[in-house]
């Protein structure tokens, strides 16, 4: 979040904005696409966001949870999101640190990586259960998923970046 | 005695304790779901809950195609009136010289005494969306168990065959398509009568017409129907067109690629095609196993 530059002091999360937009990625992923190649999984990204920013907030059960409805919702086998996710999650919590020192771009750097290891670990799930291979395609979703980190880190700190006490005579 | 940290430091079990948890959890249910099929219920309030969240996400797609269909020009109806006058009419020349064959048929069928073919119960449904599951392909319908849906039911469009009912929520159900690589349909081909197998490829735009040997009549561009001697599907609905067949001397079976008639690409309406009432029960209900096909396609694929 610095890179030598001054770093703004936030207020404090709102845990409800943070369980609204959990929900509206869910909502977004559960949006009835045609061509699912190359889409982003935006719940996975909103969850990587959460976890980096607010480790002790959102923890790897609420991932698991999710995942699971997704798993209903798409009727995959029950739990091959729910694993993957609550992967995800743990690892995004750990690194939250290291991952917060970066600038935005090294940031999605690292968001990638995390997105393709939650990804291959679906697809290992997947293909032991008897799946097709989705073919490389798929992968793609992760790096489109990663070049949307600086919207969304710019869009869900937005309730945190307000002023607290605002001042009508301020000219900003 | 041991030291305990002060209450405001307590932050419950260590983080990798807790993943290993829930990792273990999410196995046992993958394992409970894959191979023993346990964990159904748990399945069905889990969509149940989700359901209002997709209906959710469905309106605004609803809307917008509403607000189409709205403002669609009149000159596009208008051709497409005619077109589908055109088509009644040319239905309705065919369907005088039905009705005077089904009953010639029913009354040489109550001749050599063969049982009558009833029909069946249809019911209209609509594709809400395509699952996100990128291992297997399926649709998700918009009936359920509440409209007396059951898991095994074909389901068609106006061309073909789109797939097969596996499980059964009480507002939604799930279709398997017959691309799905664990998907199988008796057919038969139209020109000659040949029964066969088709399973999906599993690219998920093939078909593969299975164990036909080597020098089986089967040519490019013949078209499989289903030969209805499962029970499920009714005899002579148009499923796939061979569109590729490979005869290596190496191997006892021919490769042969089809290209299924139908595909859930085109129309969100679809048919759900009930029992036949008339058919004895089956000895055991397989259909709703994920893996129907599987053991055998292992071995073949060796």
């Amino acid at each position: 979040m610095i890179d030598g530059r001054p770093q703004r002091i936030m207020l404090p999360v709102n845990v409800g904005f943070m369980a609204l937009t959990t929900l509206l990625a869910l909502l977004f992923n559960l949006l009835p696409w045609r061509d699912m190649s190359g889409l982003p999984d935006m719940l996975a990204l909103v969850i990587t966001f959460w976890c980096t920013h607010q480790p002790r907030k959102i923890g790897i059960g609420a991932a698991w949870i999710l995942g699971l409805v997704m798993d209903a919702a798409n009727g995959a086998l029950l739990g091959q999101h729910a694993f993957a996710y609550s992967v995800l999650a743990f690892s995004a919590a750990q690194l939250s640190r290291r991952i917060l020192w970066f600038g935005i771009w090294r940031q999605a750097l690292h968001v990638v990586l995390l997105l393709l290891a939650t990804q291959l670990l679906m697809l290992a799930v997947g293909m032991a259960a008897g799946g097709t291979f989705p073919g490389y395609g798929w992968f793609a979703a992760s790096g489109i998923a990663a070049l949307l980190w600086p919207v969304i880190t710019f869009m869900l700190l937005l309730p945190q970046r307000r002023p607290e006490v605002v001042d009508v005579d301020r000219p900003l | 005695m041991e030291h305990q940290p002060p209450p405001f430091f307590n932050r419950g079990p260590a983080p990798l304790v807790r993943l290993m948890f829930f990792v273990v959890l999410a196995l046992f249910l993958m394992v409970l779901d894959a191979r023993f099929h346990y964990a159904e219920p748990l399945r069905a309030g889990l969509a149940l809950l989700a359901y209002p969240i997709q209906r959710v996400a469905l309106a605004p797609v609803q809307l917008a195609s509403g607000v189409v269909d709205f403002f669609s020009s009149q000159v596009r109806l208008q051709r497409e009136n005619e077109a589908l006058r055109e088509k009644q009419l040319r239905l309705a020349r065919d369907l005088l010289t039905f009705e005077a064959l089904a009953a010639e048929n029913a009354h040489l069928r109550q001749l050599i005494g063969a049982r009558e073919r009833t029909p069946r119960k249809v019911t209209l449904a609509e594709i809400l969306y395509a699952g996100r599951d990128p291992f297997s392909r399926k649709v998700i319908i918009d009936k359920g168990g509440r409209d007396e849906i059951e898991p095994g039911l074909p389901v068609v469009d106006d061309i073909g065959v789109i797939g097969q009912v596996t499980r059964v929520y009480p507002l939604l159900s799930e279709v398997t398509l017959i691309t799905d690589k664990d998907h199988a349909i008796p057919v038969q081909v139209v020109r000659n009568g040949l029964r066969a197998v088709v399973y999906g490829a599993g690219d998920g735009t093939t078909l593969e017409l299975g164990f036909m040997a080597t020098n089986a009549d089967i040519l490019n561009g013949d078209e499989l129907v289903t030969s209805g001697i499962d029970g499920i599907y009714p005899a002579g609905i148009p499923v796939a067109r061979v569109a590729r067949i490979e005869r290596d001397a190496a191997y006892s079976f021919a490769k042969i690629s089809c290209v299924p008639a139908a595909g859930p690409g085109r129309h969100t309406q679809v048919l759900v095609i009930g029992r036949d009432a008339k058919l004895p029960p089956a000895p055991e209900v397989r259909q709703a196993r994920r893996t129907p096909a599987k053991g055998r396609r292992g071995r073949r694929r060796e």
